[in-house]
This record gives C-alpha cells, sequence and structure tokens, in this order.
C-alpha cells in the first residue's frame, strides 16, 4: 500500500488517438464471460433445448402406434426436433435482458458508461458481442437439436436428414431466430431497465399477445396474428404453412426489423435519459 | 482541472443544482462540502457526464466529459461504493473497465496492488466488505493514471486506518499535480485532507475558498490579544472595523481582523503586544455557520421556506 507513489506517474500525460469501438467490444466479452451465471445460462439453455427436443422425438417414437392417422399425416419430423427452441427462447429472452438491465440493478452502467461516454458505443458493442453468442448458441441448439432429434425419431415414424425439402432453411433459420429474440429482448432490457419487468414483457410478447390477438374476431385475428414473433417462429420450423402467416423468410425480416426498432429506440433512450 | 459554469439540474420540478458555478484547481485536494440532499452527488454525475445538465456546462480541462479522447485516462472517478456485479471478480471488474480504454492488463494488478486487494483479486465482488467495496472502487479509478480525479465520500465504510490510508493516498496524488475533487460530510477528515473548499447548499453555491480563508473569515474565529495598553489598541481596531470583546482576564477577543494586521497595527502605534493568539473555528462550526440557512429538511415544524 505504501506504493501509491512509485507507480504513479506525474500527470499529465496525452496519448495519441481515442478510445474505440474495438475495445468496448473486448471489454463486453470480458462483462459476458466472467460472470458465472451467463455462461452457466448458456449451457442450460443448450441442454435443456436440445433435451427437450430429444425427449419429444423419443417419445414420439415410442408411442407412434397410438398416433392417430390424421396426426400422423401432418406429422413434421422437423419441427418436432426444434421443438426445444421453443424452451431456448425464453432462455435467451431472460439473458438478453440481463445483458444491460444488471448493469442497472448492479450500478455498474454508471462505470461502463464513465469508461464509455459515447453511449451509442457502448450498445452497438452489446449488441456485436450477445448477436453474436445468441446467433452461435442459436445455431449450436438448432443443429444439435435436430440431428438428436432425427436419431431418435426411428421407422416408422418419418424422419428427415438435412437435404430434405426446407430442412436447412428451418434449422438454420431457427438459430436466426433466437439470435434476433435475444436482440429484441436486449432492447427491451435497455429501454425497461428493470430486469422483472422487462423479462414480464417479453414473455407478453411471446406468450400473452398472441392469446389476446386470438380472442378477436378472426377476419381480424388471421391479419395480426402473422405479424406476432411467435408466428413467425412457428412458421420458420413448420412444414405446413399456416395460409395467414408470412413466409419464413419474410418473417425473419420482420423480426429483424422489430430488433431494429426496438434497439433503435433503446439507443435513443440510452443517450438522452439520466444514467 | 474542472470547470462548472452556471449548472442548473432538474430532476422533474425538483432542482438539485442551481446556477453552479465554481472551479477545482491541480495540485490541491479540494474538499466538496454541503449538508445532505444539497447537490453534491448531483454535480459530480454532471460532470462525469451522467446526468445531463438542464442549462451550465461542466468541463474537465476544458472539454466535456463526453468528448474525452479517453476517459479513463484523463478522469477517474469513484461515485458509489459497490457498483459491482457481484458475481465478478475484482479483477475482471478492473479488466473489462481497462479494456475499454486499451489500457495494459498489468497496470490491473498495480491498482489492485495499490488498494491492497492483490489477495481477494480472484474473490467475486458479491462477497467483499463496503470498505474492500470502495477499495476496488479506488483501484478502478486509477486504471487510467488519470490526472484528475473525483470521489464522492471515498472514506465511507472504511475503518481508521482504511481512512488514514485514504487521506495519505488522495494527498499524495494532489502533491503529483492531479486534480483531486472530494466529497466527504466527514467535517474532521476533510479539515485534515482538504486545501480549497466548495461548500454548497440546497443547490446554490454558498463559498469557495482555501480552507485557511474559511476558517479564518469564521464569526467564531478570534485572535485573543493581550496588551498593556489594551483600551487604546481596542478602540484603534474597532475603528479600523474589527470587533473586540472584553474578557474577565483583562485580554480582548479580536474578530474580522487577522493576527498580522493586528501585529503591524500595534507596532504601527507603538503599543507593546504580550500575546497574540488566533482561535480558528473548526471546519464543523464554520459548516454549520454557513449552511444553517440552507439546510434541506429542518426538525419537526421547521419546514423549508
Amino acid at each position: 500500500m505504501s506504493a501509491e507513489t512509485k507507480v504513479m506517474r506525474a500527470a499529465p500525460q496525452t496519448f495519441a488517438g481515442h478510445y474505440s469501438l474495438r475495445g468496448v467490444v473486448a471489454s463486453e466479452i470480458t462483462k459476458l464471460r466472467t460472470v458465472r451465471s451467463t455462461m452457466w445460462s448458456f449451457g442450460v439453455l443448450i441442454v435443456l433445448a436440445v433435451g427437450l427436443s430429444a425427449l419429444a422425438s423419443s417419445l414420439t417414437t415410442s408411442h407412434w402406434n397410438q398416433v392417430g392417422f390424421g396426426e400422423r399425416v401432418t406429422f413434421d419430423p422437423i419441427r418436432e426436433s426444434l421443438i426445444g427452441v421453443f424452451f431456448g427462447q425464453f432462455a435467451i429472452g431472460v439473458l438478453g435482458v440481463l445483458v444491460i438491465s444488471a448493469e442497472y440493478t448492479t450500478g455498474t452502467i454508471r462505470a461502463s458508461l464513465a469508461a464509455v461516454p459515447k453511449r451509442s458505443r457502448l450498445l452497438i458493442a452489446k449488441i456485436i458481442v450477445f448477436g453474436s453468442a445468441t446467433l452461435i448458441v442459436g445455431e449450436i441448439v438448432a443443429f444439435v437439436s435436430f440431428f438428436i432429434g432425427q436419431m431418435l425419431l426411428r421407422s416408422p415414424v418419418p424422419h428427415a436428414t438435412l437435404s430434405s425439402p426446407g430442412a436447412l432453411r428451418a434449422v438454420t433459420g431457427d438459430g436466426v431466430y433466437l439470435c434476433l429474440l435475444g436482440l429484441i429482448a436486449l432492447g427491451l432490457g435497455c429501454i425497461i431497465r428493470h430486469t422483472a419487468a422487462a423479462v414480464s414483457a417479453y414473455v407478453s410478447l411471446l406468450l400473452v399477445l398472441p392469446i389476446i390477438i386470438a380472442l378477436l374476431p378472426s377476419t381480424v385475428s388471421n391479419d395480426v396474428s402473422r405479424f406476432l414473433p411467435a408466428s413467425i417462429g412457428h412458421t420458420i420450423v413448420s412444414r405446413i404453412q399456416n395460409p395467414h402467416d408470412f413466409s419464413s423468410g419474410v418473417g425473419l425480416v420482420l423480426l429483424a426489423i422489430y430488433a431494429v426498432v426496438a434497439l433503435g429506440v433503446a439507443g435513443y433512450l440510452l443517450v438522452h435519459r439520466d444514467a | 482541472m474542472i470547470e462548472v459554469q452556471g449548472l442548473t439540474k432538474r430532476y422533474g420540478d425538483k432542482t438539485a443544482v442551481e446556477d453552479l458555478s465554481f472551479s477545482v484547481q491541480p495540485g490541491v485536494v479540494t474538499g466538496f462540502l454541503g449538508p445532505n440532499g444539497s447537490g453534491k452527488s448531483t454535480t459530480m454525475r454532471v460532470i462525469m457526464g451522467l446526468d445531463r445538465p438542464n442549462t451550465g456546462t461542466a468541463t474537465i480541462n476544458g472539454r466535456s466529459y463526453h468528448d474525452l479522447d479517453w476517459p479513463l485516462r484523463e478522469v477517474g472517478a469513484l461515485l458509489e461504493a459497490r457498483a459491482i456485479h457481484p458475481g465478478r471478480t475484482a479483477r475482471a471488474h478492473l479488466w473489462m473497465l481497462a479494456q475499454t480504454n486499451q489500457i495494459a492488463r498489468s497496470r490491473v494488478d498495480e491498482v489492485l496492488d495499490i488498494v491492497g486487494l492483490t489477495e481477494v483479486a480472484n474473490q467475486a465482488a458479491g462477497k467483499f466488505s463496503l470498505g474492500m467495496g470502495q477499495r476496488l472502487g479506488i483501484a478502478a479509478s486509477l486504471l487510467g493514471d488519470p490526472g484528475v480525479l473525483l470521489y464522492d465520500e471515498p472514506v465511507n465504510g472504511l475503518d481508521a486506518e482504511g481512512i488514514r490510508w485514504v487521506r495519505n493516498l488522495l494527498t499524495g496524488l494532489a502533491r503529483q499535480g492531479r486534480t483531486l475533487f472530494v466529497s466527504s460530510h466527514l467535517m474532521s477528515e476533510m479539515a485534515q485532507m482538504a486545501d480549497d473548499v466548495v461548500v454548497i447548499g440546497r443547490g446554490r453555491l454558498i463559498t469557495e475558498a482555501p480552507m485557511s480563508n474559511l476558517l479564518a473569515s469564521s464569526q467564531q474565529s478570534y485572535v485573543r490579544v493581550r496588551s498593556p495598553g489594551i483600551d487604546s489598541l481596542g478602540s484603534l481596531l474597532e475603528a479600523k472595523g474589527a470587533r473586540t470583546t472584553r474578557e474577565s482576564d483583562g485580554s480582548i477577543n479580536v474578530s474580522g481582523m487577522n493576527e498580522s494586521a493586528i501585529g503591524d497595527l500595534a507596532f504601527e502605534a507603538g503599543i507593546a503586544l504580550h500575546e497574540l493568539a488566533p482561535n480558528n473555528a473548526s471546519l464543523e462550526e464554520v459548516f454549520m455557520e454557513l449552511t444553517e440557512e440552507s439546510v434541506e429538511y429542518h426538525g419537526a415544524g421547521g419546514g423549508s421556506q
């Protein structure tokens, strides 16, 4: 402790250049990596999502002789093997919210903004790091779920390979779907700043909103429901498409637009509100 | 150097800081005093670019915080204790901050050593005591070896040894030519540490002065004078605008004039002096005197004017 004068240089000093996005991105990677709960959440997400897909597939195989004719005709092996992603979207949402709301609840946001006063730069770094992480995790979940699921769907149950029509699109699309939902959650977390409230908003968007819209007259609900993330998610993994819904490509573009809007509002508020 | 100019900050319809101007010079410790709720933390948050002022400016070496090229290498701050993710280790916390400003990894170990946290560097900060959290915050402020440092209540939660350590650290940093701006509600601490003081009350500037001037100018500071010619000296001093009170032992207490002026005056008038003893008010007394009018919340029935 007596070392204070020894290790201190005399002030002031000048340095060339200025802090850049690269350093902020490196910092965000460290933030994500050094909180054990985050790493655990990613791990648990992968295991549970893949596990649920595997469970669904093996149960279908073992109970196939009890499955009715109508169900057998519409049975979709691709969707069956990706069922765990339905769970994954909630875990990804919680993580996305926490990436920023945890900074507010712990007060770390003040330290972060003192280090990075250009606030949009902080948000962009979070988008790059968390977006990449969720894209990787999303694709891992989707591909592993697909392969394990198809392995467990045994004859006479129909099963698929990556070269089956629509299979590759469904699997890669599902990973992108998870990533975009994670970014929407990041935006909500930044806008709302409170973990519980932001998670509630996210869950409402995925679960509650579809129920409310289903209660509307069908002429209205058919037009509206195709805009919902849940409908888009359904289309991406389904062989048989609901005629009212957008195609999975259009759906993903729409979801990307939602993410851009959520993050745009988040960025505006981050810059203009007191920290 | 920190400069605050005409700063006003409102939260909703509550005015936290109003038309506040002062400057903080390098090379000395500047104490920032004011009753609770007087706007000290708000002012520091505005200087750090965390809160946006309604009017006025706050600059560091002539630039607003937002425009600094290397914020952590120019300014270090401890604004709130324990602003740390409880699941992150002390080392990881410092490293993630260092990376934003491209500060070398070795500097993280250096600052851990300076604050004496090397041995617990790999422990989750959630297990830290308030004092250890405070030390970690001080470590973070030193990461970029900055020339300007802001500390909001830095000795909070520290034991006597810790307080002495912070005092030595901060005065040492100031002696190296850095700008030190330190708030504290502990007057005795401030009296030992600060060279200059900025006093605010209800978000307004009350006074900005060197500590010694502040203490000498107090109503409660006086100079005790004994002299064989005490009567003529007394009337002479009063004629020059000082106030005198006669004590039972024949000496007089002079206020409103310092001991050098009194001595010079006595010399010119050819009056011998037997005692000339300055008796400064404590910072605590001066502080109470200055902020009496501006305490935010009075006791029962007081209300705010």
